[in-house]
């Protein structure tokens, strides 16, 4: 069950979109998500999954796993389209009771529910298709300006690392726990919403108490082999930028006008 | 009847992802009712995968698993029912402990199965003198203990269920010889007390030299071999062939052989090799006279 939280997990590969710099990856990332937030016509919604598309099929990810990724969102995505095919005013096309589905209902909550999947597998694509450690890279480079402002960037990029780092353990941690209390008996399936919520105690105080373990071994550990972060650090992996980069970048700032001008065009 | 049986039994992790991984490799076995087994083999080769099937904690990707000739994951079985059956101890299962005393850590899982207060009470308390828990430490937090003392309360915990069949995973796993020693004993003083099967993983030969009626080895994710302890350390030569250390003793005895002196190699305890000796010894001295 935990398992199947696929978001910010990394899927190795070696496709073109794997192969870009990370930072240009996450302006394009920046970038989508402002297309399909500013665009307000299916026409401009569409502009932006062509683009996503194209990058999708490019990084060769299989699309089961991107389905998989948007399993743990469909409540939200069930949530909002009963919202909204219920509750918005309009042209009455259904009624029953104080029931009714309006056209504009129908339509604003397709609208939010492609917005919201491409949303989701937008981001997911980078976190597919970037690991996590450079992710970070990157996104301390972007930030590097910040520093003169006396922002500790560094601190914060080693946390984001950390973090990062710690969520897949974590899960197996919980996995790990979950299945000895279960062979104690611990049922977690059914009862009331109260008891469900008492039957994770056995599972949430096991989970906090190896949290700080790790955390307190970790910064030992760091402590021991002399950390010190910030300035003077030297890195591993440099990142580099080409020309496919730049060309990226262009494709996806030209596909953010077309959803601007179709914008104003429909408008 | 063999109270576990599994037919064919295959398991693979992540499928459909680069991560594939085949943990258990069409294992078909029959473990019979009251046996004592020691489950062996390399890091990886599967044996905490394969255990975590007989009481439902992971569903096969094909094949059969049958409880008590019953098949658990067939439609009329309560898979929880199963999970009282076979109690099974995790490898550092003092992580698992959440209570504010032990006592009542241990009573986590007789009260799941809806035994009646006083009866938890009666297995709390004998368990607990199993494990060598002394009766002021039951009122304590189990944070307060140590780590040793930790494992037995998780130990106690799966035992106070009294469970037909016992697994544990690697209940020795980072203790000292005495401490590990120890262990060892409460487990089969245990399977003495309540007639019932107990497999046990562990990564050391000598413990499961010591412990075990029979040996259950496991390599890369298929069974390589289950017989009767004796019979596992006559095959030395396989086993130290994909990669599994025998115990001292029975190296020394192999050796002894190969450098032409005509004794029994299948020795695998240091009580037993004394035997030997002496034996071997007493009878030179008969031929010599
Ligand atoms: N949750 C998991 N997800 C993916 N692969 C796994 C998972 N758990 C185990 N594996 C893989 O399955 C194989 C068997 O693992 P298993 O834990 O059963 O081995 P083991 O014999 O118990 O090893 P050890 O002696 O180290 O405990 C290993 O190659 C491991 O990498
Ligand atoms: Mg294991």
């Amino acid at each position: 069950m935990l398992k199947d939280i696929t978001i910010g997990q990394y899927f190795p590969g070696n496709s073109v979109v794997h192969r870009l710099d990370p930072r240009f990856k996450i302006i394009i990332t920046g970038v989508l998500i402002a297309m399909l937030f500013s665009a307000d016509s299916f026409i401009g919604l569409g502009v932006g999954v062509i683009f996503l598309l194209i990058s999708f099929l490019l990084s060769q990810i299989p699309f089961k796993l991107m389905l998989k990724s948007l399993k743990p969102i469909v409540p939200i995505i069930l949530f909002t389209s009963v919202l909204n095919i219920f509750f918005l005013e309009g042209v009455t096309i259904f009624k029953l009771g104080f029931l009714k589905i309006t056209v504009e209902g129908l339509r604003t909550s397709a609208f939010m529910i492609i917005r919201i999947i491409a949303l989701i597998m937008g981001s997911s694509l980078l976190t597919y298709t970037t690991s996590p450690i450079t992710l970070t890279d990157a996104i301390e480079r972007l930030l590097s300006p910040l520093k003169k402002i006396k922002l500790p960037v560094h601190e914060l990029a080693m946390m984001m690392t950390i973090a990062l780092r710690f969520i897949p353990t974590l899960i197996e941690e919980t996995d790990k726990i979950m299945s000895a209390q279960k062979a104690r008996g611990a049922d977690m399936e059914s009862g009331s919403l109260l008891q469900r919520a008492k039957a994770l105690t056995p599972i949430l105080i096991p989970l906090f108490v190896s949290a700080f373990r790790r955390a307190e071994e970790l910064a030992l550990a760091m402590e021991c082999r002399c950390y010190q972060g910030g300035d003077g650090r030297t890195r591993l992996r440099q990142l580099h930028s080409s020309g496919a980069d730049y060309f990226a970048l262009g494709l996806s700032i030209v596909f953010f006008d077309l959803v601007l001008l179709l914008n104003c065009l429909m408008g | 009847m063999s109270v576990i049986k599994t037919e064919d039994l295959t398991y693979t992790y992540s499928i459909g992802t680069p991560f594939e991984k085949t943990a258990v490799d069409n294992v078909s076995l029959e473990i019979e009712e009251g046996a004592l087994v020691g489950i062996i083999g390399h890091t990886g080769s599967g044996k905490s995968t394969l255990i975590q099937h007989f009481n439902g904690l992971v569903k096969p990707t094909s094949g059969k698993i049958y409880i008590d000739g019953e098949d658990i994951w067939g439609k009329d079985v309560k898979i929880r029912d199963v999970r009282f059956k076979v109690g099974l101890v995790f490898q550092y299962p003092e992580y698992q402990i959440f209570e504010e005393t032990v006592y009542k850590d241990i009573a986590f899982g007789p009260k799941n199965m809806g035994l009646p207060e006083e009866e938890i009470d009666r297995r709390i308390k004998e368990t607990a003198e199993l494990v060598g828990l002394h009766k002021d430490n039951l009122y304590k937090s189990p944070f307060e203990l140590s780590g040793g003392q930790k494992r037995r309360v998780a130990i106690a915990g799966v035992m106070a269920m009294e469970p037909k069949v016992l697994i544990l995973d690697e209940p020795t796993a980072g203790l000292d010889p005495k401490g590990r020693d120890k262990i060892l004993g409460q487990i089969k003083e245990y399977h003495q007390q309540k007639k019932s099967t107990v497999l046990l993983v562990s990564h050391s030969m000598e413990d499961v030299a010591k412990f075990a009626d029979k040996i259950l080895v496991m390599n890369k994710a298929k069974v390589f071999c289950y017989e009767d302890t004796p019979d596992v350390f006559k095959r030395a030569e396989e086993l130290t062939q994909i990669g599994l250390a025998v115990p001292q003793v029975t190296r020394v005895f192999n050796r002894l052989r190969q450098s032409g002196i005509d004794i029994r190699t299948d020795v695998y305890t240091t009580e037993f090799a004394r035997k030997t000796i002496l034996e071997y010894l007493a009878k030179r001295g008969e031929s010599n006279a």
